[in-house]
């Protein structure tokens, strides 16, 4: 059992963004433990993307074919990976912490008698042995987790722990692709995806904000929100939230920051009372400048900040919005 | 339908955290609880669920005896009747925590599973799927309203990016809920006074399993790495300071 697997996630023949990230993660930690490092990736007319793949430096790219992999489900991609792993059996194998992979690979390595480390955000190597690291309690603590036993050992890895630009193509020529078909039957998929969709268009483009003041749960209570309201205007901001503020139907959906919501990157990022969890900075994390104003000085939102006042925000917005006037 | 919600208490938001003596967990005797914040819409979408197919909404919850605190809260808002499962505080693994629910339901043979997302302390956000697997059942995870339609259930997932997904499967079927997805109902003072009487059975968890695949080794606050500038002193004080940055260094307003 050797080697270190990057299972990679396509849509209509064009890879994942995460999907670089963790080839990047594979390629480093295989180079760290001195070990073959592959690529999977799964679909049905897979050419193009394999050809994408091939152009990162990887000792050898299956490309998993089949037509029931066309559509995305848990029990095709279930069976066709877990087929792919029992043949070349690696030691290691990484994907990229998508909401396909949440759907999926921990229903794989269970049914390999494993344990996903999900949502890995470092990892190190000591004497040969891999240590990841992984957040707890919404990013207030890190936890240092290991492997035990023989692998396959499974592990995913957070939007932005691992950087695309550091995948290392390869020379020329590609790397050697290998096309599989797994052994898929239509009657063993038990869930019929339908459908994609839009809900309605988006009034608001946060994305073309040059300010945006954003709140969060700090906040209390929907009557507080004129409050920031304010403050947006006398800074020319937007304003945005973070996704409880909608999922409570304070702010309309469309103005929720986040992996689920919008990606910004304004000149200016002001996150009132929110406190930085990992789905909330990948939506805003690219602003130029970013302040947080929070009462808690352990919140994870100011190691993201440029800067960062540690108060109530209820003193501390009204002092900020009569600042501004002068 | 027999519909089984899974929850799990969690520290309450705003707690201060602490890490205890064993290094791999937090002083957690002096926090105060609350139910996992997805765990909350999951029992209302059983709740509902139950409303327009009738049957009984059962709350599975594992942990330690506080637990039966946030286990009253679930029946007082209109779950039936509980299992809690007894186990001390701390990190398990889902695999672990899976096969051991699993067992627990052996004898229920519910019609839809209904778990979180993710929880708010371990965060795998993997319980559900995993629990899926070991009960054999089919399941949808991201899953924001739940319909039944002949032969089954019909479901909306959230995708990424804004996109959504409608996805059909047959009962029985396990289902991880995203937050958001409907209003949260309160608990009734009738209600309040209902659970009382309303049956928890109780069941002794496993023990560990014999060759877990990870261990967690310690838990630490994380190391600060990036040098923001805090501003502190009276608010009059941190805004003037604030906003004279962003005029004269930052440049952004
Ligand atoms: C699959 C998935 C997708 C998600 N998508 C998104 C998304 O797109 N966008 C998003 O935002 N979240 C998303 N989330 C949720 C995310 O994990 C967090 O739960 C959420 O971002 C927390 O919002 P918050 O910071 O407003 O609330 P909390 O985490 O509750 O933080 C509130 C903060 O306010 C501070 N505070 C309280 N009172 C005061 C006061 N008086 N003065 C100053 N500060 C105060 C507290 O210290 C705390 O830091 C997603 C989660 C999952 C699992
Ligand atoms: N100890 C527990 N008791 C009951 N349900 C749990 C427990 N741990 C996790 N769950 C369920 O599994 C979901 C996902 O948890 P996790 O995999 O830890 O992120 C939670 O939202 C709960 O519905």
């Amino acid at each position: 059992m050797t080697g270190v697997l990057a299972v990679l996630e396509q849509f209509e023949g064009k890879l994942h963004g995460m999907s670089y990230e963790a080839l990047a993660a594979a390629q480093q930690i295989g180079a760290e433990l001195g070990q073959p490092v592959y690529a999977a990736v799964a679909g049905a007319g897979l050419q193009q993307v394999a050809a994408a793949v091939a152009a990162y430096r990887l000792d050898k790219v299956h490309v998993v074919e089949h037509g029931l992999l066309a559509d995305y489900t848990a029990d095709a991609y279930t069976a066709a990976l877990k087929q792919l792993i029992e043949l070349h059996r690696p030691a290691y194998v990484i994907f990229p912490h998508t909401y396909q992979v949440r759907d999926f690979a921990p229903a794989l390595a269970a049914s390999l008698g494993r344990v996903l480390v999900s949502d890995v955000i470092a990892h190190r190597v000591e004497n040969g042995a891999l240590t990841l690291v992984r957040q707890l309690f919404q990013g207030k603590m890190n936890a240092d987790v290991r492997f035990e036993g023989d692998g396959p050992h499974f592990a995913s890895v957070q939007a932005g722990a691992f950087r695309s630009e550091n995948a290392i193509k390869a020379e020329s020529g590609g790397s050697a692709t290998e096309v599989v078909t797994p052994v898929l039957e239509a009657s063993r998929i038990r869930t019929k995806p339908l459908e994609r969709f839009r809900e309605s268009q988006r009034a608001v483009d946060l994305t073309a904000a040059e300010r945006i003041v954003s709140v969060g749960r700090g906040i209390r209570e929907v009557g507080n929100i004129a409050l920031i309201e304010q403050l947006a205007e006398a800074m020319g901001a937007e304003l945005a939230a973070s996704r409880p503020i909608c999922d409570n139907g304070w702010l309309p959906m469309e103005r929720q920051v986040g992996s689920s919501g919008q990606t910004v990157a304004p000149k200016l990022y002001v996150a009132v009372g929110i406190s930085g969890a990992i789905q909330h900075l990948v939506g805003m994390k690219g602003s130029k400048t970013i302040v947080a104003i929070n009462k808690d000085p352990e919140a994870p939102i100011f190691e993201a900040a440029d800067y960062g006042i540690v108060g109530d925000l209820f003193q501390v917005v009204p002092a900020l919005i009569e600042a501004l006037k002068k | 339908m027999k519909i089984v919600v899974a929850i799990k208490q969690v520290p309450a938001r705003d707690s201060l955290l602490k890490v205890d003596k064993s290094g791999t967990w937090i002083e957690d005797a002096d926090l105060s609880w609350e139910i996992n914040e997805p765990d909350a819409y999951a029992l209302e979408a059983g709740l509902q669920l139950r409303e327009s197919a009738g049957g009984e909404v059962v709350v599975l919850c594992a942990g330690p005896d506080r637990a039966t605190q946030t286990i009253r809260e679930a029946l007082a808002k209109g779950a039936d009747r509980a299992i809690h499962i007894e186990m001390s505080h701390g990190a398990s693994d889902p695999l672990a925590l899976a096969r051991t629910m699993a067992k627990a339901l052996e004898t229920e043979k519910p019609d839809v599973v209904l778990t979180g997302l993710q929880s708010d302390d371990l965060g795998y956000g993997q319980t559900g799927v995993v629990l899926a697997e070991v009960m054999g059942y089919p399941h949808a995870t991201l899953v924001m309203s739940v319909e039944t339609v002949s032969g089954g259930i019909r479901v909306k997932r959230e995708l990424e990016d804004g996109w959504f997904q409608h996805v059909e499967m047959p009962l029985p079927a396990l289902l991880t809920i995203q937050s958001g997805a409907a209003k949260l109902r309160y608990a009734t003072l009738m209600g309040i006074k209902k659970a009382k009487s309303k049956e928890i059975r109780r069941v002794e968890a496993e023990t560990a399993s014999a060759a877990p695949s990870v261990r967690l080794e310690r838990i630490y606050l994380p190391q600060k790495t990036k040098r923001s500038q805090i501003f502190e002193g009276t608010p009059q004080e941190t805004a003037r300071q604030l906003v004279e940055k962003l005029r004269f260094e930052a440049r952004v307003i």
